[in-house]
Formats: structure tokens, C-alpha cells, sequence
């Protein structure tokens, strides 16, 4: 160990007299933060309002039900505001203008539509400027038009049994009837990070992958400037050269980590939550960058070619794990694939936490990292010795 | 005669088809300069880099310090200072810091780590630039603390890797006059070159190697002696040279004597015992000798014979 930790002191006066680590620990995420947060997300950590408007066409019970009750419910919550607009013409124009994100459109003959069992569709239109803003709308329309499937399914269902209850008054109770499973609220679950949270924890995880490459890809440095043979040459063992470039990779990106964490903080009003679950997810997140990197390195031949895979490796899965944009929310195969890197298990362990949970909350996103660090940074020892060579 | 510090017994290394080094063995005693002499690519640094451990060998023993080298065995390495042939060195970090790292390596700690680093410094000449990062020394300066280096653990064996190549002429001789030094103190030096005026000047006995053979050893009279060579005395002299011609050929030691156009040449077996016998001889004949050179077979001479190449091709 004392081996390992004389090489980690070494590389890591080098790494802190290196400019690019600060550019790509501190400089570069906090600089796309803001970036980041200003473009897509507001800074002063309120909540955005999207503004709608909802066009009747059709005018019957089942159109007011989403009009007078759906939406004003929703709009209760404060997430959306909703006014009534006279004319599809009317809603484009003012979509267009900028001033509503979305205009829901009830199209004639929905009621009817529904009663008789016929396909119903509630149209959303669209500001091409505001994609969350237009995602929300369609999420709505979506859910309410699923409650009116169910609702239906529950009517058609009844007529089936031989009731002879006029089916207007079934649907009528059908809505009425209580949810049989009552919507409890998990904290953890329910909460998701601010904009300025998420893009701050994205960059720095995102960057994390870049700042801890240079532990273990310092090993293919050695080789080529020489350092190496001195080094197997000493009284020590070549374990102790390769355990050393991995404490330097963990030091590292424990440190930029704590810095953003601190910097975002500070600066950007960023809301990390517990600090202790933070500490677990950035230990973790960290290993398993250290890992995946070591990993890469340890397939590479030259430090160049170590570089390029492992910049490719880290914008990837920065991407795919929600770096950048919140995959999770675009669902599918994009979402499912999202949990093959640590990315999105740190930033799911981040809004956990920022749900109000402690460390309860984040023991399966640190245990899927510590997992993450156990078989990448486990196949880079086990290839030690193509590395640790002259 | 000391006792070996360094034992090599039948070193083999092999990549593929290719022999790089084919059955090597030598010792190095304390206190005495062994030189390898060889090409490029005959298997010096290969050599080297199985006796310090950097290496796995095929074959073939190494005994340091009466203790044999195996990769189990990391401790016997203490015993050895290390300079490769390519400057291993951090750039980013100065003179001092890189000393320092290497010491600690090695296992010095506290003020054992300083006072190495220090004696080291002033050892290769470089005490006051040990502040200066790396990348702002000379080449000879960088060869200088590379030098510095392999010393930092007073190893019993020194292992130098053609330490001088790439260097002016001063920092070369500022190099090898600190190789003397550290030799008369008593280390073994093993040292590689494929400079036949390094080897001549630096090592007790020299082992020729070429293509991975160890192909003569012995100090370089005996290596002389064994392809026949002699020393060539070249008499500047005027007055009646047939008869000092002759009178130079009855001196004991003298194989062959020529005599014309102002000169007298002779083979002689060894210049620095018969010189005072000619010149009397020579001198006795009423001839005037208005100088005298003396020129004794070098290794190129030796390697060219051995190997047929020479030792730059």
C-alpha cells in the first residue's frame, strides 16, 4: 500500500500542475451548467409555469369533463395555467406568438364519440420552442384519454354482465367510483431534481469520466516516456504501480467532484440534498467512472489511442445515461438502455435524494456503481500485466 | 580479486524466432567497471533489462549480491541503481521532486529521503538547478539527473544503459568522470555502449556481445592479444635509419621494424614496456628522434575482427 500511495502523490502533484484538470474538473461543467440551466432550465430554482390553452369543439358533457375538471385540477397544482380559446385559428396564433406552450383542441363529435364506443382523440398543438412545455400537453391529453378507455372498458364491462342500467348513468359512476389503490406519495420517488440540479449534476458526472482518465491511462504514459522501466525496476510490485494509478483516478474525481458539488452549490443555487447520500453517490459514481476508464485503458496500446476510446466511451454514455437531457423522461428503449451506465443510476440516486430522502434512497443506484466499479475496474487488474510492462 | 556482485548464468531471451540475447553469462566484481560493447541490436539493453528485473528472462540466472534475482524476490533489486537508456524522468516535476519520488520507491523515508536526494545532486553536479522543473534542463543536465537517479539508494550494482547517448562532449565527459568516481568508491558498474572510447576509458573488462552472444570478454589487452594485434611505434627520426632500423629490431618485444622516408615503423608487443629499449637502442646508432607515436590496437579493432562489422554499422 505505501507503494501505491508514494505513485498516487506523485501523479497527483502532476495533475494538479496541469491546467486541463481544472478546465475539465471545474472550468468546462460549471460552465455548461449555466449554460445548460439558462437555455433549458430556469436559475432561481422556481418551477416553470406552461401555459395553455384549450379549444371545445365539441361542447358536450364528456369534452367539459377534461375543460371544466381535468385541466383546472391539473392547473391546481400550479405546474400548468389554462385559458380557454375560442378557435383552433386562434390557439395556432397564439402559439405561434409564443405566448401559450400548447393548445388542446377537443375535436366536434368527441362526446358522442365516446358513448359509442368509437377511437376519440384530443389534439395537442404545439410550440416548436417549447418541447417540455408541448411533452407536458401530450402527457396530459394521453392521461386523460386513458381515463376515459378505463372508464369505457368499465361500462362495457357492466353491459356484458346483463346490467340494464342506462350506460350514461354507468360511465357517471364508473368516473365516480374511488380508486381502488390509493396514490400514496413516496418522497423519493415522487421528487425530481431542479434544472439547475440536474444540468449541474449531469456536467459533473459527465466530465467525472473525463477527469478520472488520467489515472490508469498514465501507465501507457509511463510506458512511452521511458518512466515505466524505472519504476518496475524499484524494489516493489508491479500490483502496487497499478493499485497506485487507480487511487489516483479515484483522489481525482472524488476531488472534482467535491468541487462542483461545493462551486454549484455556491454559485448556482444547485440543491444536492443529504450530504451524506451525495458522499455514498459520489464515492461510488467515481469508482465506476475509474473503472469503465480503467477498463478502456487497459484495451488500449498508446496513450493516444487510450485518449480518443475513452473520450468516445464518456460522451456516449454520458448521452445515453441523461448527461445532457433527462433520457428517462423520452421512456422506451432510450430510457431502458439509460441503465447501462452509471450516469443515470448517480443523477436517479441525485433526485432520490432530492425527494427528501437520506441514505435509504440511494443504496440501489451506490450499489448498481459500486457493481459498475467491481467487474470494469475487476477485468483492468486482471489485464495489469499488459499494462504495468515496458 | 572481490567477490562478484553481479552473477549472469546462460541468460536467454527469445521473441518469436528471434534470439535476442543467446546464452549470456558474466560477472561484475565490486569496484570493477564491466563494459558491453555491442552494436545496435545485439542485445545490450535486452541484457540489462533481464538483470535488473524488468524483464522476464527464458532462461538463465541472475545473483545479486549473492542473492538470486526472481520476480518473487523484489528486495534484491534494492541492491541495484538503475539508468535506462532513455531519459525516465517527469518532465512536470523538478529535479528534486523526481529524486525524491525515487527515493521513496526505493524504501528511504524521512531525512534519509533528503540527505540521498541531496548527496545525489551534488554527486552529478546539479544542486543548484534541483529546483528547475525537468523540462527546462539541457539534455545533458536531463542525462545528469537520470544518472542521479540510480544512485539515490546506495546500490551495491550499478546498471547504466548507454547513459551517454544523445549528449554534448562536456556533458558526455562530466557523465563518465562521474562513473570513474562512483567506481573508485568501490560500486560495481556495468555499463553499455556501443562507443569504443567509453569502453576503453570507463571498464576494467569488456564483454563483446553482437546478436545476442557474449562473443569475447576480458580486459581490452587480453581482448587485443587474442586476435593477434600489436601495438605500432611510429619513430619520426634523421640520420643513417637502416642501421637504427636494425638496432630497433633487436629489442626484445619488437616483432617487426620498417624504415623510409623519415620514419621508422615497428610492431611492437607491447608498446609501454619496450618504449624505453628502442629509443636507447634507436638513440645508441647516432640517429635523432624527433618524435614518437605510439598507437595500441583499440576494440574496433577487436569487434571488426570478431563479429566482421563494425561497431557503428
Amino acid at each position: 500500500m505505501r507503494t501505491a500511495l508514494v505513485i498516487a502523490g506523485k501523479d497527483l502533484r502532476q495533475r494538479l500542475r496541469d491546467r486541463s484538470f481544472f478546465l475539465f474538473a471545474l472550468a468546462l461543467p460549471l460552465g455548461l451548467a449555466v449554460i445548460f440551466s439558462l437555455v433549458l432550465g430556469d436559475l432561481d430554482g422556481e418551477s416553470e409555469v406552461f401555459r395553455y390553452g384549450v379549444v371545445d369543439e365539441d361542447g358536450g358533457e364528456l369534452a367539459g369533463t377534461f375543460t371544466d375538471q381535468f385541466l383546472p385540477a391539473v392547473a391546481s397544482s400550479g405546474v400548468i395555467d389554462v385559458e380557454p380559446v375560442e378557435s383552433v385559428p386562434a390557439g395556432r396564433q397564439r402559439v405561434d406568438d409564443g405566448e401559450l406552450a400548447a393548445v388542446f383542441v377537443v375535436p366536434a363529435g368527441f362526446s358522442d364519440a365516446v358513448q359509442s364506443g368509437q377511437p376519440v382523440t384530443i389534439e395537442v398543438i404545439g410550440d416548436v420552442d417549447a418541447t417540455f412545455g408541448v411533452q407536458v400537453a401530450q402527457a396530459l391529453a394521453d392521461s386523460y384519454l386513458a381515463d376515459v378507455a378505463s372508464v369505457r372498458l368499465a361500462v362495457a364491462a357492466a353491459a356484458a354482465s346483463g346490467s340494464t342500467t342506462d350506460p350514461a348513468v354507468l360511465a357517471e359512476r364508473a368516473v365516480a367510483v374511488p380508486n381502488p389503490l390509493p396514490l400514496v406519495e413516496d418522497p423519493a420517488r415522487s421528487r425530481a431534481l431542479d434544472s439547475t440540479t440536474y444540468f449541474s449534476a449531469g456536467m459533473a458526472v459527465f466530465f467525472l469520466f473525463f477527469t478520472v482518465q488520467f489515472g490508469v491511462s498514465s501507465l501507457l504514459e509511463e510506458r512511452a516516456t521511458g518512466t515505466m522501466a524505472r519504476l518496475l525496476a524499484a524494489p516493489i510490485r508491479p500490483v502496487g504501480i497499478l493499485v497506485g494509478k487507480l487511487l489516483t483516478s479515484f483522489a481525482v474525481g472524488v476531488l472534482a467532484m467535491g468541487l462542483l458539488v461545493a462551486a454549484t452549490s455556491l454559485l448556482l443555487g444547485a440543491s444536492w440534498g443529504d450530504p451524506v447520500g451525495v458522499a455514498v453517490l459520489v464515492v461510488s459514481g467515481v469508482l465506476a467512472a475509474t473503472g469503465v476508464m480503467a477498463l478502456v485503458a487497459s484495451l488500449a496500446n498508446t496513450t493516444e489511442q487510450a485518449g480518443s476510446w475513452q473520450s468516445i466511451i464518456a460522451v456516449v454514455m454520458g448521452a445515453l445515461g441523461g448527461a445532457f437531457f433527462p433520457v428517462g423522461q423520452a421512456g422506451g428503449l432510450m430510457s431502458t438502455l439509460s441503465y447501462v451506465t452509471p450516469h443515470r443510476w448517480f443523477l436517479q440516486g441525485l433526485a432520490d435524494l432530492s425527494g427528501g430522502g437520506g441514505l435509504g434512497a440511494v443504496w440501489l443506484p451506490a450499489l448498481v456503481m459500486f457493481g459498475f466499479a467491481a467487474v470494469t475496474g475487476g477485468i483492468a487488474i486482471l489485464r495489469g500485466p499488459k499494462l504495468v510492462r515496458v | 580479486m572481490q567477490p562478484p556482485v553481479l552473477v549472469c548464468r546462460d541468460l536467454r531471451k527469445s521473441y518469436g524466432e528471434l534470439r535476442a540475447v543467446d546464452g549470456v553469462s558474466f560477472s561484475v566484481a565490486q569496484g570493477e567497471t564491466y563494459g558491453l560493447l555491442g552494436p545496435n541490436g545485439a542485445g545490450k539493453t535486452t541484457t540489462i533489462s533481464m538483470i535488473v528485473g524488468i524483464l522476464a528472462r527464458d532462461a538463465g540466472e541472475v545473483i545479486v549480491d549473492g542473492e538470486p534475482l526472481t520476480p518473487s524476490r523484489v528486495k534484491v533489486k534494492s541492491r541495484i541503481g538503475y539508468v535506462p537508456q532513455e531519459l525516465a524522468l517527469y518532465p512536470d516535476l523538478n529535479g528534486r521532486e523526481n529524486l525524491r519520488f525515487f527515493a521513496r520507491l526505493y524504501g528511504l523515508t524521512g531525512q534519509q529521503v533528503n540527505r540521498r536526494t541531496d548527496q545525489a545532486l551534488e554527486i552529478v553536479g546539479l544542486a543548484d538547478r534541483a529546483g528547475d522543473l525537468v523540462k527546462e534542463y539541457s539534455g545533458g543536465m536531463k542525462r545528469r539527473l537520470n544518472i542521479a537517479a540510480g544512485l539515490l539508494h546506495d546500490p551495491k550494482l550499478l546498471v547504466l544503459d548507454e547513459p551517454t547517448a544523445g549528449v554534448d562532449p562536456q556533458s558526455r565527459n562530466a557523465i563518465l568522470e562521474s562513473v570513474e568516481r562512483l567506481a573508485g568508491e568501490g560500486i560495481a558498474v556495468l555499463y553499455t555502449t556501443h562507443y569504443m572510447e567509453e569502453a576503453e576509458r570507463l571498464c576494467d573488462r569488456v564483454g563483446i556481445i553482437d546478436l545476442g552472444q557474449l562473443r569475447a570478454e576480458g580486459t581490452r589487452r587480453e581482448l587485443v592479444s587474442l586476435i593477434g594485434e600489436r601495438d605500432r611505434v611510429s619513430l619520426d627520426a634523421a640520420g643513417d635509419l637502416a642501421r637504427a632500423q636494425a638496432a630497433a629490431a633487436a629489442v626484445p618485444g619488437v616483432q617487426t621494424a620498417e624504415a623510409g622516408d623519415g620514419r621508422i615503423e615497428l610492431l611492437v608487443e607491447e608498446a609501454s614496456t619496450a618504449l624505453p629499449s628502442i629509443l636507447t637502442a634507436v638513440s645508441g646508432t647516432g640517429v635523432t628522434v624527433r618524435s614518437v607515436t605510439v598507437s595500441e590496437p583499440n576494440l574496433e579493432a577487436v569487434f571488426l575482427h570478431l563479429t566482421g562489422k563494425a561497431l557503428r554499422d
